[in-house]
């Protein structure tokens, strides 16, 4: 492995990135009508007086990604981990500072283009065509998502409304057919949570398989065991702040030793 | 594996930014700003790779929408059909507001202007909820954002169609029968739906940034409905109103009442170019380009700040 920075091509640069939430209705009014014809009466206030709570959900966080690394982000409930991912991803702007990418990054995750009320074969061909694929390459595909999400071992599922399925079934066809694309930036948002126990190694494979086709890979889970066997670098969040860049089993021995002590 | 950063693995100290210049990095290996807004040209390519999208988007929309209904898709015809019911047994048998038209084509010029005017107006209130109500699409997925309000708009050409099925079935009815004239009807609705595809992007701009917009169009919307002749000839109306001529003109220049009329004037028999505005079609087509070119720069100009919370 080269280990100097000037012969490896990064694929993920981050430098100084915030991503702040603005959310409407809380703080001093609460959402009363009042406080919303105030807001709107007094737009040049601070946003803190006129009712916007602003949420700092990423605090300068800076780091490289080069190309063949499996990074793992990690970091208690609500630290920024997704946020961050969905910045890189180009999905949510940043407030203030870059974040320069090779090619596109691509969110492991179709759940929002899929609709409950359609089959799953419908669904299939949906989230493929939203992924960016062609109808042509869904359809090549088709057979390969349906078996890999295992809808049809217990009967002809997928011709059934999604809103049919049981909560696991419906996780598992999300997956097959996020999956069944190949990207330069991979992010995968605790997608390994899902299924059971035999889908769940599938699903293991699957990502290190994506893993060799794609540039980096960019894993959050809070399953350091998972982590530990997919990725040998590792990013700390905590409230928003990156805490520690480095080496997996560096990283995750403090944050053990952290997550520990605060219990 | 090697590190990435010399950033010393201390637990409680946040690691120090690098000291080499990020920017010049990112430059030097041709890295590209994340999520920025392409050039127009790029954009327009983008949206054309995404047709099959935006097609199977609208039509899973369609289907999904009476899904759950015991009647299933029959739904697509029967609400066009009460909706037309409920406005001819309002304004045609209660309040009569049939003047300066004959009875016999009153029917017809009633559901027509009906099924064209709720095709621009549900147009509208799908593209205001088109990024504010697909937040969870947008963050999640790349796609020029353009796709959405075009397939919302696409949805209710489809909508549309059907209420086309039972507006035939009436014309037949009310002894307007098929002939040439009623070819004019594609290039009509072809024109209002670049008009609405424009409003949709519009609005859907503006919806994503106040999504309040969603509770204030039906008004505007049905205000716009009542002014434009949907249930009334807006000539025969303003005939012994003593106002100057005109007024009608201008009146019947809205683009809504444009189409209706286009669409009236093509399907039924004794609906002749007299009850038409001069230049009708001039400006049928005008409103079309306006809005269309309008609509689809002023949402490219946004691109890179849908999905901002």
């Amino acid at each position: 492995m080269a280990d100097t920075p000037q012969d490896r091509r990064p694929t993920v640069v981050a430098d100084g990135v915030d991503v702040v939430y603005r959310v409407n209705g809380t703080g001093a009014g609460r959402g009363t009508a009042t406080a919303a014809l105030n807001r709107m009466l007094r737009r040049k206030q601070t946003e803190k007086a006129s009712g916007v709570r602003r949420v700092h959900a990423v605090r300068n966080v800076s780091f490289v990604a080069y190309r063949g690394e499996a990074i793992g982000l990690i970091g208690t409930n609500g630290s920024g981990k997704s946020t961050l991912l969905k910045a890189v991803a180009g999905l949510l702007p940043v407030e203030n500072g870059h974040i320069y990418t090779d090619g596109q990054p691509s969110l492991l995750g179709v759940n929002a283009a899929l609709m409950a009320d359609l089959t799953g074969e419908r669904n299939v061909l949906l989230g493929g065509l939203a992924m960016g694929m062609s109808r042509e390459e869904v359809k090549a595909r088709y057979q390969d998502i349906v078996d890999f999400s295992g809808i049809n071992e217990k009967g002809d599922f997928i011709t059934l409304p999604m809103r049919t399925y049981s909560s696991g079934m419906a996780a598992r066809l999300r997956f097959s057919i996020a999956a069944a694309k190949d990207h330069d930036v991979l992010l995968v948002d605790e997608a390994l949570a899902t299924g059971d126990r035999s889908f769940q190694k599938r699903s293991e494979a699957r990502i290190r398989e994506l893993r060799k086709h794609a540039g980096t890979v960019f894993l959050v889970s809070h399953n350091n065991k998972s982590i530990r066997d997919t990725c040998d670098r590792v990013l700390w969040l905590e409230r928003g702040e990156l805490r520690m860049d480095g080496p997996t089993d560096e990283v995750l021995k403090e944050y053990e030793k952290f997550t520990g002590a605060s219990r | 594996m090697s590190q990435a950063l010399d950033t010393p693995p201390a637990a409680s100290a946040r690691p120090e930014p690098p000291e080499t210049d990020l920017a010049a990095l990112a430059a030097r290996h041709g890295l590209t700003v994340s999520g920025a807004r392409p050039p127009l040209g790029a954009y327009v390519r983008q949206l054309w790779g995404r047709r099959h999208f935006i097609l199977a988007f609208s039509q899973a929309k369609l289907t999904a929408q009476y899904s759950k209904a015991k009647l299933g898709q029959l739904w697509q015809v029967a609400t066009p059909l009460l909706n037309a019911a409920v406005y001819f047994f309002i304004f045609g048998l209660l309040l009569g507001a049939r003047k300066g038209i004959p009875s016999d084509v009153y029917v017809p010029f009633l559901v027509t202007g009906v099924f064209v005017f709720t095709f621009t107006q549900s147009s509208v209130l799908a593209g205001v909820r088109a990024i504010s109500g697909n937040l969870g699409l947008v963050r999640a997925l790349h796609f020029p954002r353009a796709s959405l309000p075009i397939s919302f708009a696409l949805q209710q050409l489809q909508q549309l169609l059907f209420s086309m099925i039972v507006l035939v079935v009436i014309m037949i009815g009310f002894r307007s029968y098929p002939d040439a004239s009623w070819l004019l009807v594609v290039p009509a609705l072809a024109l209002q739906f670049v008009f609405n595809t424009g409003l949709a992007l519009i609005f859907a701009r503006m919806g994503s940034k106040t999504p309040d917009l969603a509770q204030l169009m039906p008004f505007v919307l049905r205000t716009w409905m009542y002014a434009s002749g949907v249930m009334f000839s807006i000539p025969a109306m303003l005939e012994d109103k003593n106002v100057p001529a005109w007024l009608a003109d201008v009146l019947q220049w809205n683009p809504a009442a444009v189409y209706m009329d286009l669409v009236r004037f093509a399907l039924i028999d004794q609906y002749d170019s007299s009850y038409l505005p001069p230049h009708v079609w001039a400006f049928a087509l005008g409103w079309a380009v306006l809005a269309g070119v309008v609509g689809f720069v002023y949402f490219w100009k946004a691109e890179e700040r849908y999905g901002r919370g």
